[in-house]
């Protein structure tokens, strides 16, 4: 098994890497390579996969299911399945990922490393606590991960620095069918949204959010509440390709304004429930592959903060200075979340989380930090799957458990063979 | 989509990155699966990957595409199930050209995977597939077979071998009801092509959809990405000498 050179990038692709990857589709391929950063689909936007100028382990081969418990709902598997593809093999057999992210292509082993969160992040906490076991390949060895330890609290959201991730074991939910019950509903603005998702007790909730709307229709988007129910629905469209990057200006605002007017309006003012394949209420934008390049070849950012629900003025604030500043995608995203989180350096904490797409250009760069020092005034926190800016100093603030993570990733990695470009832009692992 | 229950499909070189997506989407369908390779502890982890993603069953033999020594016994296996019959070969090797070029002797070996070893189990198979009227044979060459180029022209003509022999072969079981489909990929992303940029790439998981689209319109050759059939038109086009002075 060669390490071969390749050029890759994250989500986002305005941070780049080139460098040597190898892509093992089996166990004992694996085992002969020396250890190096592990990454998956490469679904984190900013550098949380790369490894500039040096060697990375593609995990995406390794993507079996081992083994499966009907009784206990236990599902072991290698860290390279796609958690949409858990969904798909499972829920007609009557079980699901208690948590999902927003993309089916994240893999297991990303949704440990970064502790993603999904639509019942309120209900059910983050990705980790759902995890009854990790197997890390830590230089050589198999090392299981228990919970309670704190090598898994290093681990879950440890962003792969204390090993590579080979399999971990999944406690699946019992869901009662294959389709979503989706209730739609339209907030007026940023006050009327909140109390939609302050006041919603269904399983699933988010708030897709018009980032472009000014002045009083500040704020305003749709509530969707999410029911897993029993039910027949058309089969999911086959997904579509965006086949070469976009021009830049094909997400300029004019267009983004009118195909956000469209969305909102697409949902009648007495909102509506309606019958949705399971795909596409947790995995919205996977129906469009490589959607990424939509932002053209110099790529794109995704600021995704969490702040107190105290600091709910200071959130709608930089709302204000996003939409008056004209930079904004379509893809904006208002979530109430729970305090659950499983991991040193988990992003989930008890508050509002607002992610917002911006295309990579020179303003929205300054935008984007200007928004950071906002959440950090605010006592909130940006997210390391997103992350592509920031300023070390300032994240690190934000992550008071980072000494404890430190210690156990010295530990683990003393060799620091499994250091990434975020983990070194932002000097994560010195204290 | 025909019901695929009682489905049996036995895969040659089913620990072939391109075999894998193919065998998940027959899995999903509750097909019974026979994964035929030589690397049978891993194998054995695909199966029971494919046994908890629905299929029926999932048993492992021993295949070895330069070693015909088990055929008849692993054919003698496959007659013994009950119900329909099908196969589908995704072995295959490409050694670099250059490679060859210093040693001749690789040329056996890249026949073998290619060509003679999965032609003579199918030759093995093809009396009990006829005896049953009824199946499907898929046979996986490359655009490569449909012309000798200065990169690979020995995979090429052993490819282009095997695409002989399966239009043969669709001649001789098509009168039995077997159907025999050839499919041509161009490059895929697979670990054969790992770190190489190549035009038209496509993924395991699309030829997959494609062969078995392939299978439900009952099509005798597919190309896949699907535009590798306009490129070999025109590369077959060329005249000869123009294309020898050509690196294509």
């Amino acid at each position: 098994m060669a390490f071969k050179h390749t050029e890759y990038a994250g989500w986002g692709r305005a941070l780049r890497a080139s460098g040597t990857v190898a892509r093992p589709d089996r166990a004992s391929l694996l085992a002969a390579l020396d250890p190096a950063p592990a990454f998956g689909m490469r679904r984190s936007y900013g550098d949380a996969a790369l490894n500039h100028g040096g060697r990375a382990i593609d995990m995406s081969g390794l993507d079996r299911f081992l083994a499966f418990d009907a009784e206990t709902g236990i599902l072991e598997l290698e860290a390279g399945v796609r958690i949409g593809e858990v969904a798909a093999a499972f829920a007609p057999r009557g079980f699901l990922p208690a948590v999902m992210p927003g993309t089916g292509f994240a893999t297991v082993g990303g949704c440990i490393a970064q502790d993603v969160h999904g639509k019942n992040h309120h209900h059910a906490g983050s990705f980790g606590a759902h995890v009854a076991e990790i197997t890390l390949w830590q230089s050589g060895t198999l090392v299981p991960v228990l919970p309670g330890t704190p090598l898994f609290r290093a681990t879950v959201g440890g962003l792969g620095q204390t090993g590579a991730i080979v399999s971990a074991k999944l406690r699946l939910v019992p869901c009662k069918g294959t389709v979503m019950l989706v209730t739609e509903r339209r907030a007026r603005d940023w006050n009327h949204h909140l109390s939609l998702l302050d006041s919603s007790t269904a399983t699933y909730t988010v708030g897709w959010i018009d980032a472009t709307a000014t002045g009083a229709s500040l704020g305003r988007g749709i509530v969707e509440e999410g029911e897993v129910a029993r039910g027949l629905v058309k089969k999911r469209a086959k997904a579509a390709k965006v086949p070469m990057d976009a021009p830049h200006f094909a997400l300029s605002a004019p267009i983004v304004r009118a195909f956000n007017a469209a969305y909102y309006a697409r949902v009648p003012a007495a909102g509506r429930t309606v019958v949705r394949p399971m795909a596409d209420f947790f995995f919205p934008l996977d129906k469009i592959l490589d959607w990424n390049r939509l932002y053209g070849k110099r790529g794109f950012h995704q600021f995704q903060c969490v702040v107190p629900l105290g600091a709910a003025g200071a959130l709608r604030a930089m709302l204000d200075r996003i939409a008056t500043s004209g930079l904004a995608s379509p893809l904006a995203v208002l979530k109430r979340m729970g305090p659950g989180r499983a991991g040193y350096l988990s992003f989930p904490m008890e508050g509002y989380t607002l992610a917002v797409d911006f295309p990579n250009r020179a303003a929205a760069r300054d935008l984007i930090r200007a928004l950071e020092a906002d959440t950090a005034e605010a006592g909130g926190r940006l997210y390391f799957a997103k992350d592509a800016l920031a300023e070390g100093a300032r994240i690190r603030a934000m992550y008071p458990e980072l000494p404890a993570w430190q210690q156990e990733v010295a530990k683990a990695d003393p060799a620091r063979a499994y250091e990434t470009d975020l983990v070194r832009r932002l000097n994560l692992r010195n204290a | 989509m025909q019901n695929w229950i009682m489905q049996h499909w036995v895969v040659l070189g089913a620990g072939s990155d391109m075999a894998r997506p193919f065998l998940r989407r027959l899995a999903g369908e509750g097909a019974s699966l026979f994964l035929a390779g030589r690397t049978a502890a891993d194998l054995e982890t695909l199966a029971q990957d494919l046994r908890l993603r629905g299929a029926a069953a999932a048993e492992v033999m021993a295949f070895d595409a330069r070693d015909a020594a088990d055929y008849p016994a692993l054919v003698a296996r496959l007659a013994a199930c009950e119900g329909v019959l099908n196969a589908a070969s995704f072995v295959g090797s490409m050694p670099d050209q250059a490679a060859i070029d210093a040693d001749p002797g690789l040329i056996a070996g890249v026949i073998a995977d290619n060509f003679t070893g999965p032609a003579t189990f199918l030759s093995l198979l093809a009396p009990v597939l006829e005896a049953r009227g009824t199946g499907v044979v898929v046979g996986v060459g490359s655009v490569a077979g449909d012309r000798g180029r200065v990169g690979n022209y020995v995979y090429g003509a052993a490819k282009a071998a095997f695409a002989t022999y399966l239009s043969g072969l669709r001649n001789r079981l098509g009168r039995k009801g077997v159907h025999v489909m050839t499919v041509k990929p161009g490059p895929v992303e697979t670990r054969m092509t790992a770190g190489m940029k190549l035009p038209f790439m496509t993924t395991p998981e699309a030829v997959a959809e494609d062969i078995l689209q392939g299978i439900a319109k009952r099509r005798n050759e597919i190309y896949t990405a699907k535009i590798w059939f306009l490129i070999m038109r025109v590369i077959c086009h060329i005249p000869e000498p123009i294309f020898k002075k050509l690196s294509i």
